[in-house]
């Protein structure tokens, strides 16, 4: 029983990469991951990962800041302090915009980093879950879960025949770790 | 796709031979790798100086009060506010350049949005301390703030555009930061995955632990889409209560509807003027001119031309306005500020605003590097004398002859003043320093496509259709860092 845990295909063009991606699919052998040093358009498609939903929390949270602040100024100037100020009404709604307006931006634009965040499990210092350390760099990498995956060699030489520059049979899953 | 070949007509974006993604990486993190040159310690010692200086004038002007400015009861804004509006309005440009222009679907943006909106945070930071500085005892900042009281609560006045202002600055510096670090993520990482110990380990907590998955990809951009499209209302909304703070007052010469459409243009103008201040020092002694190549250069000389020229207008209209509305105090105010004893604060502002950057009309000097940074000093003076004209002749003489004064900044006026340009360069070159001046995950994008060496392959190919082929090759002459004779054989 080989010690194999994953296998990477390094490939230094990301064309050359996603014809990696048809060849495997070709051949029925599931994708776990691919890491790329820039965003690949057209890779969620084929590797059939659905729209990203942030849009949707995105407009939730504007809508949500423009009321906190809208309720905020509707309660001091109209409800808790009326001004008399030449007689106009006190709740001036034109007056009211520029800070509904600034506070939904706000609240978007925190609230979608954190959704963001949240979902992609990134914070400050979490530790990276690297399998290859210049798939930041110049490499795009296909990682396939070698569990399971077999033989070895034969998904070794798909990734050859696209174009890999290497291939890697890695023990451990992440090599980021101490 | 990446692969995607785009018309031959369109100029390159990236020039250079031999320019390979591990190419990009090493040349944008030179400057972070390795020890800074000597060039990099001249500049970082004058500006810790001046943010020295600043340090000290602002905390005279907390130990003695506002008193130790030139400030009159008159004239109650002055170089303080001259200050404030001038450092926002620089930090416009970078918020153009990473929000608009990325939804204009712009590449030529993704060599400049980095340091661009880096120079919109320190922009703003500095911006923010004059207002700070205004207040004099600096803990009543609070007060600008809802924060519930003893008062009664008395609320701040929701109905002033003061605290719109609050509200449009902290808003936007809160969301640039946000903006300028989540793009920043994929770069740091590059930095850590090639970093060794407590570097690597600092750069690690940096990172947030960023992979470059492709869901973490997909969710990236649709992030970055979604906070261009509210900084693009943003930005205009920030300048434009800016311009509030005055144009909502009575005072002949702010009492004006033109103001929110003309501080955001001018805005734009002198960012972008910062912008080519500073980059075309940074992309010399940084090496970078195949990334911020002559394309660069000129398309934002293109747009200082354009913003420059609705400055013109606006500064024409209002005074045509201020004949045409039979105001005589409003008639006067523009009057006195031209003819008036600030005339030269006006002249200068005309001059350095409308007249001389008229010359970037002409393909050589929009091609020409030192006359595009003279210039754009000469258009960063300059805005700074439209807000002290717009700020200090308005108010020297408005309805009571008694009341008229004049403004003289005193030395502290002038060491915060000089003080703020030091900070704001101290905190860039930190910037050039730790973290990487051009987005490397954005330039690798565009390689692909956008690179001379991939156009120079299309041509090769011969497929091309000879007219265009001409057209690209003459488009080549302008650029500092191509070799035209190489095209000569193609």
């Amino acid at each position: 029983m080989s010690s194999t845990k994953f296998i990477l295909g390094l490939f230094e063009d990301p064309d050359e990469m996603m014809d990696g991606i048809t060849l495997l699919q070709q051949n029925s052998i599931p994708i776990y991951d691919v890491y790329t040093p820039m965003p690949i358009h057209g890779i969620e498609a084929k590797l059939g990962i659905k729209d990203s939903r942030l849009g949707y929390a995105s407009f939730m949270f504007g809508c949500l800041g423009g009321t906190i602040i809208f309720s905020i100024i509707y309660y001091a100037l109209v409800h808790d302090w009326p001004m008399n100020i030449g007689g106009k009404p006190a709740f001036s709604v034109p007056d009211f915009i520029p800070l509904t307006f600034e506070w939904t931006v706000l609240y978007t634009a925190f609230g979608t980093v954190a959704t963001f965040f949240f979902a992609t499990h990134l914070f400050p210092g979490r530790t990276a879950r690297v399998m290859d350390l210049r798939a930041t760099n110049d490499r795009f990498v296909i990682a396939i879960d070698a569990k399971g995956n077999t033989p070895h060699e034969d998904i070794t030489n798909l990734l050859k025949e696209a174009g890999a520059v290497e291939v890697k049979h890695n023990d451990r899953k992440y090599v980021s770790y101490e | 796709m990446s692969s995607h070949h785009e018309s031959i007509i369109r100029e390159p974006l990236i020039t250079g031979d031999n320019i390979t993604y591990a190419k990009i990486t090493e040349d944008i993190l030179a400057p972070v790798e390795r020890m800074p040159g000597r060039a990099w310690w001249i500049g970082f010692t004058v500006a810790s100086l001046g943010a020295t200086l600043w340090l000290f004038a602002v905390s005279y002007t907390f130990w003695y009060g506002i008193g130790s400015w030139g400030l009159n009861k008159t004239i109650g804004w002055a170089w303080d506010i001259t200050g404030f509006v001038w450092w926002v309005g620089i930090g416009h440009a970078g918020t153009l350049i990473s929000a608009i222009l990325l939804l204009f679907r712009q590449k030529w943006r993704n060599s400049i949005n980095r340091s661009a909106e880096a120079m919109t945070i320190f922009a703003v930071i500095c911006a923010a301390s004059y207002i700070v500085a205004h207040m004099g005892r600096p803990w009543m900042a609070l007060y600008s703030l809802p924060v519930p009281n003893q008062y009664g609560s008395l609320w701040v006045n929701f109905n002033s555009p003061l605290i719109w202002d609050v509200f449009a600055i902290s808003t936007y510096f809160s969301v640039s930061l946000v903006f300028w670090y989540t793009g920043l993520l994929p770069d740091i990482a590059t930095i850590r995955d090639r970093a060794e110990g407590l570097r690597r380990r600092v750069y690690s907590v940096m990172s947030f632990g960023w992979t470059g998955s492709v869901k973490t990809w997909q969710r990236f951009e649709t992030v970055s889409l979604i906070l261009a499209g509210i900084s693009t209302p943003l930005v205009l909304s920030v300048h434009s209560i800016v311009s509030m703070d005055f144009a909502t007052s009575l005072e002949p010469g702010w009492h004006t509807t033109i103001f929110p459409p003309y501080f955001v243009a001018g805005a734009i103008f002198s960012g972008f003027a910062m912008v080519q201040t500073l980059l075309l020092v940074t992309r010399k002694v940084m090496g970078l001119e195949n990334y911020i190549t002559m394309f660069h250069i000129e398309a934002m000389n293109k747009i200082i031309i354009l913003t420059g020229s609705i400055v013109m207008v606006a500064y024409s209209t209002e005074f045509f306005i201020a004949y045409y509305s039979q105001v005589e105090y409003e008639q006067y105010a523009f009057l006195n500020r031209y003819f008036g004893p600030y005339w030269w604060a006006s002249w200068s502002m005309f001059c350095c605003n409308c007249v001389i950057p008229q010359v970037l009309w002409f393909k050589k000097v929009r091609r020409s590097i030192p006359a595009t940074w003279v210039l754009s000093i000469i258009i960063n003076i300059g805005m700074w004398f439209e807000r002290f004209v717009i700020i200090v002749t308005s108010l020297h003489r408005d309805f009571l002859p008694s009341s008229w004064a004049m403004f003289y900044p005193t030395w502290i006026d002038i060491s915060v003043f000089i003080g703020s340009i030091g900070v704001f360069f101290t905190c860039f070159l930190l910037f050039i320093r730790v973290l990487p001046a051009i987005a490397i995950a954005e330039v690798k994008l565009i390689l692909k496509g956008s690179s001379e060496q991939e156009k120079k392959k299309i041509l090769a190919d011969g497929h091309t259709d000879p007219a265009q082929a001409e057209f690209y090759k003459d488009a080549l002459r302008k650029f500092d860092s191509i070799e035209i004779a190489e095209y000569e054989k193609v």
